[in-house]
């Protein structure tokens, strides 16, 4: 074969362990053996976990769900960033072939206030739904579609929306942020419904709203670093918040609603 | 056999007196109902007959809407798109999802597209087209009436979601565009770059938060459907578990509507996300409502193969790689010599060779078979033996590599990122696996089970696409469901029914919520000595081994025994780690692998029961002298639908028989 032959390795884990969102948690350090370098990382967690439970342990809890990179469940942080080391790529995505025998691995949950932990490496994302309850829709009950073709949308227009509509929603632009902010999260779908004629409407009242209940939800102010848009497993770019930005001056300054 | 009696009237659906069937080897023994089931679809013409039944509806007046609760259990296409469209309307409704949002239901991994009959092409689809495509994909195994009105809401589905926001694909000017599928002539299929699912789902999950934000519904994440309420015969509300707390609560309403996706993950791999389960579908079979064709399951040809025992899911490929990769395997058995070093003539492009005039763009089932029989035979390639090359080569050489990373640059993108190979520069590595399940819950033409009260939307349904369905209509169909039938038919059961207020103390909540308490109790009890995984994997070997994608008699009668030892086995001997009042995932999946070793004899039953080959269930003993599927119309034109006796004990068949009159029945062949 051509790839590099599989290997095995042996790893030093050190994972949060956490009981529950009001017990205090730590790092807990775990030896694993055998890894293949073919596994993903959501893998070689369920080799530990099925360790542990053969050891009497309760098994560490981490969320995950589709392991195909789309459905935005899983989200952990690999020795300090989160979903770990490449780019563009969720946690399910990851795969051992990145890391070498005798490594230490430090395994974290995403941390912010907003996201309070659930147990070990799971934490409470609701404040993102909460957020899009707050104004991230178009006002349009089931039936009252008009044809289809009736409003044109210029190819390239269709193209920004849906850069922008692409995110999985999986908090990683949050966790790798040194203030919590969630302003990439907000800023990609202000940005999805604003460029689309669909979405005119109610432009001025989804961006204060949505502003508004992240602000409220304790997610932290942007500082321009840039560090969300290089742990975004959906390539989400920097230039929504910049987008963000203008819709929400402008919303303040003219919005009559 | 009864079915070759059918009589003309469909009688009650409730009362009926059974038959014995008796088949001289025991397993096969098969008790049949006496009356057939009864779709209840309209009459006359086919075009006319959504129109027909809507008139007939019964409907609840917009300020009496507030005052009825509906449960949607699932929050996929077809339970996003339901709880939104039933609060817009007025109702109460509850949403429960088993995820932490119910934006990541697994509607979300589908790449390919929608299909619609807008014909915007101009290319000759209509709705009778997209019905037929639909039918025949189906190998005349789905109901008519269904399809047919799945044709003609899909032009609304489009508009729908165009106005939410979704991005579908355009041309320069501004319009819709639209690709070819499997199955069609026509190019009917709309989409999002590869993430359709993704944007569809976004669309009902933003109309849903809406009306979260409303006040019209309240969601519920993180909780388990554990069991089906049932009072005086009528679906009354749930058991659920709350997977953070622990906690059981039940949950009381007018109807219930279960959205709760397939049950792929029977087979243990598949490309399903690893929480899609049959639990919530299985308990209401246990509670009475009737598992309807459960044999009919789909595996998809271009998958990456598994890289070892550590796999824990598979990923899928879009079929559209077999317009320019080329499958083969060595003409030697067991030749491990790298791609690059075998020549072309000890090359076996197997497909090409059994099917010149399709190829590589055989069907899906076709080509899984092709796949799965030359490894079996020993020709297989990669580390387990157990791949084909997909072979991109003759393409790149001919068209140039840029033209075929604008193509499929994302695919191959994630192909190497999974299995560290460069498909520009070493074929590609495939091979078969489940992922989509077309049986599920019998339903009526209303999308109402047996159980009145009680719809089922979605994959968790059995009711359009047949044996087999073809590629852009799971999509269709989940939101079809959900946002143009159920707001319809839900309203009807209430008018009619009269249903009235009743509240959680009635003794079916207890018991049912004791039900729920005691199996996760007894689970938790038996402390032996293997691992839930341990099991999941020990069923899907079974089942991918003797139910899989060629089944025979023997393989069928030892896969039913092998499931019920081990099912044994399990109660005896899983170790659960972990209390029941926290989160607890291995407690969860307990449960879930409890319930697919009950539910997996009840599949393997029914492929041993359906003597004929169709779609994706594949009879060894029934095919062509070319491998093709035989199908057996005169006894087979039915759907199956089980009726729960209890464990061990066999189910009862009833028989819904098919009759095809605007599509008549016709072979499926791609010689």
């Amino acid at each position: 074969m051509n790839h590099a032959a599989s290997k095995n390795l042996n790893l030093t884990l050190k994972i949060w362990r956490q009981a529950g969102p009001k017990q205090s948690g730590g790092l807990k350090t775990y030896q694993v053996s055998g890894i293949s370098t073919d596994m993903s990382f959501l893998e070689m967690l369920d080799v530990l976990n099925e360790q542990l439970i053969a050891s009497g342990e309760e098994p560490v809890a981490f969320d995950h769900d589709c392991r195909e990179g789309i459905c935005g469940t899983c989200g952990v942080v690999i020795n300090g960033q989160a979903h770990g080391p490449d780019s563009g790529t969720t946690t399910c995505q990851l795969h051992m072939r990145r890391f070498h025998d005798g490594d230490t691995i430090v395994i974290e949950p995403w941390l912010a206030k907003a996201f309070p932990i659930v147990r070990d490496l799971i934490v409470d994302r609701s404040a993102f739904d909460r957020i899009i309850q707050a104004g991230g829709f178009v006002s349009v009950n089931t039936g009252n579609a008009p044809e289809a073709n009736t409003t044109l949308v210029p190819h390239h227009v269709q193209q920004d929306a849906m850069n922008a509509a692409a995110c999985i929603g999986c908090g990683a632009c949050v966790a790798s942020c040194k203030n919590a902010s969630a302003m990439l999260f907000v800023s990609a779908k202000v940005s999805h419904l604003a460029s689309l004629p669909q979405g005119q409407a109610e432009r001025s009242k989804r961006v204060l709203n949505m502003v508004a209940t992240m602000d409220a939800e304790h997610f932290g102010n942007c500082t321009n670093t840039g560090e969300c848009e290089a742990a975004c497993p959906a390539k989400i770019k920097l230039t929504n918040i910049a987008q963000l930005n203008r819709e929400y001056m402008k919303a303040a300054l003219l919005s009559k609603e | 056999m009864q079915s070759k009696n059918i009589p003309e009237q469909y009688g009650a659906r409730f009362d009926f007196f059974e038959s014995i069937y008796l088949d001289l080897q025991g397993e096969k023994m098969v008790t049949v109902a006496d009356t057939p089931l009864d779709g209840r679809c309209p009459d006359g013409n086919i075009a006319s007959r959504w129109d027909q039944r809507k008139r007939d509806l019964k409907l609840v007046a917009p300020n009496n809407k507030r005052k009825y609760t509906v449960i949607v259990v699932g929050t996929g296409l077809a339970g996003g798109s339901a709880a939104a469209s039933l609060a817009e309307l007025g109702y109460n409704v509850l949403s429960f999802c088993i995820q932490d949002s119910p934006r990541r239901a697994h509607s979300i991994a589908a790449q390919g597209g929608i299909n619609a009959a807008k014909n915007y092409q101009n290319d000759g689809d209509s709705v009778w087209r997209l019905f037929y495509d639909t039918v025949k994909g189906g190998e005349w195994r789905a109901r008519e009436s269904n399809v047919y009105r799945l044709a003609t809401l899909s032009t609304s589905i489009i508009d729908q979601c165009v106005a939410q926001g979704v991005p579908f694909a355009r041309e320069y000017g501004g319009t819709l565009t639209n690709r070819s599928f499997g199955g069609a002539q026509v190019s009917r299929t709309f989409y999002c770059g590869g993430q359709t699912g993704q944007q569809l789902l976004l669309g009902a999950y933003q109309a849903m938060m809406r009306q979260v934000s409303g006040g019209g519904i309240k969601l519920f994440t993180r909780r388990e459907m554990l069991d089906l309420v049932v009072v005086d015969g009528i679906a009354r509300g749930i058991v659920t578990r709350d997977l953070v707390t622990g906690k059981y609560e039940t949950f009381v309403s007018d109807a219930v509507v279960l959205c709760t996706g397939g049950y792929g993950n029977a087979y243990y791999l598949s490309t399903m996300a690893k929480t899609c389960n049959v639990t919530a579908a299985w308990r209401c079979h246990k509670r009475g409502a009737y598992f309807a064709n459960p044999c009919f399951t789909q595996i998809h040809p271009t998958c990456i193969p598994v890289s070892g025992d550590h796999q824990s899911k598979l990923t899928l490929m879009s079929e559209s790689l077999r317009n320019d990769g080329r499958v083969w395997v060595p003409k030697t058995k067991g030749d491990v010599r790298s791609p690059d070093q075998i020549p072309e003539d000890e090359r076996d492009y197997y497909l090409e060779r059994r099917y010149p005039s399709y190829g590589n763009l055989a069907p899906r089932d076709v080509s899984s078979r092709a796949a799965k029989e030359r490894c079996d035979a020993g020709f297989g390639v990669g580390p387990s033996g157990m791949s084909v090359y997909l072979d991109f080569s003759k393409a790149i050489k001919e068209d140039g590599e840029s033209v075929i990373r604008e193509k499929y640059g994302n695919l191959f993108h994630m192909y190497e990122r999974i299995t560290d190979e460069n498909p520009y520069k070493v074929p590609m590595r495939i091979y078969p696996a489940v992922h989509y399940t077309m049986g599920g819950l019998w339903v009526d033409y209303n999308l109402q089970s047996n159980l009145p009260g009680l719809y089922v939307l979605g994959e968790a349904n059995f009711s359009d696409h047949g044996a087999n369905r073809l590629g852009a209509s799971a999509l269709m169909q989940g939101l079809a469901d959900g946002y143009f039938v159920i707001p319809y038919t839900v309203g009807d059961h209430i008018a009619t029914r009269k249903v009235k207020p009743i509240s959680a103390d009635r003794p079916e909540f207890h018991e049912a919520l004791e039900a729920a308490k005691s199996r996760t109790a007894a689970i938790l009890n038996v402390k032996g000595t293997h691992s839930t995984e341990h099991f999941h994997r020990a069923l899907g070997k079974i089942m991918w081994d003797h139910v899989g994608m060629a089944r025979n008699e023997k393989g069928l009668l030892h896969a039913i025994e092998q499931i019920k030892s081990l099912r044994e086995q399990f109660w005896h001997d899983v170790k659960v780690v972990g209390s029941g009042e926290t989160l607890n995932q291995n407690l969860e999946h307990a449960g879930r692998v409890a319930d697919f070793l009950e539910f997996a004899e009840l599949l393997a039953r029914d492929a041993l029961y359906r003597d004929e080959s169709c779609g994706g269930h594949f009879r060894e003993e029934h095919q062509t002298e070319e491998g093709e599927c035989e199908r057996n119309d005169a006894d087979f034109s039915y759907v199956s639908a089980w009726e729960y006796q209890g464990i061990g004990t066999e189910s009862i068949l009833h028989k819904e028989p098919l009759t095809f009159v605007d599509a008549p029945f016709g072979v499926r062949s791609y010689k």
